[in-house]
């Protein structure tokens, strides 16, 4: 069992193509870590020096982590992440 | 080139009208492949301003996984500019993020003229391009 990250169109550039990866971790900035190590340059377009992305949403099954933990969300085997760039603008 | 029915183009423009003066915003969503928009699907914005807009996070997951359930893609983003020209601001370059949508910008700044644009935007390169309506 791993946690199931989904990957939206644009970042598919770093996991070859695939619309799903699997990963490791006991919270979500491990998890990133660990897509990090096998799909480098994926961490950077998620977090920067303050936290999560503002414009990337990323939910912990149906949830958006941003009213759980942020990165400190806890996450486990079995569990899904998706990942979905804001649709934002002026 | 974005082709589009006249329903759709009606549907985009009764919305901005609607919401007026704060930025209105949503997908056409269609068959994977296809560059075909069919499924109008007005989205809430989140920021409810009349300068920005963003699609609320979790209405956003609810739309992408149904689209994900029917083989479909976003095939146009549209949201309006309530006081400037239906061409893309400085952050709407910056946020896309779907590089194969046409995104669609409607001015309503006046009231008797509508303005209805179509785009790509990728690697903050923006491309204006041509709109076959079709009944």
């Amino acid at each position: 069992m791993a946690i199931e990250v989904r990957i939206p169109t644009i970042l598919r550039t770093y996991t070859d193509g695939a619309k799903a990866v699997e990963g490791k971790g006991g919270t979500l900035e491990e998890l990133i870590g660990d897509l990090e190590a096998r799909h480098p340059g994926i961490k950077d377009r998620l977090v920067d020096g303050a936290g999560l992305r503002r414009f990337v949403n990323v939910y912990l099954n149906d949830e958006d982590v941003r009213f759980l933990g942020g990165l400190e969300t806890p996450v486990a085997d079995g569990d899904t992440v998706t990942v979905l760039p804001a649709v934002a603008g002026g | 080139m974005l082709t589009i029915s006249q329903d759709l183009v009606d549907r985009i423009v009764a919305h901005a009208r609607a919401d007026h003066p704060d930025e209105a915003c949503g997908v056409i969503a269609g068959p994977v492949g296809s560059d075909r928009p069919e499924r109008f699907i007005p989205m809430e914005n989140a920021e409810r301003s009349p300068t920005f807009y963003r699609f609320d996070s979790m209405e956003q997951l609810r739309v992408w996984r149904e689209m994900d359930d029917r083989d479909e893609t976003p095939v146009v983003i549209y949201h309006s500019h309530t006081a400037t020209e239906a061409y893309p601001s400085r952050t709407d370059i910056s946020y896309a993020s779907e590089p194969g949508a046409h995104y669609v910008l409607v001015s309503t700044r006046e009231e008797d003229k509508v303005e209805f644009r179509s785009y790509r935007i990728l690697d903050g390169v923006v491309t204006e391009e041509e709109i076959t309506i079709v009944q």
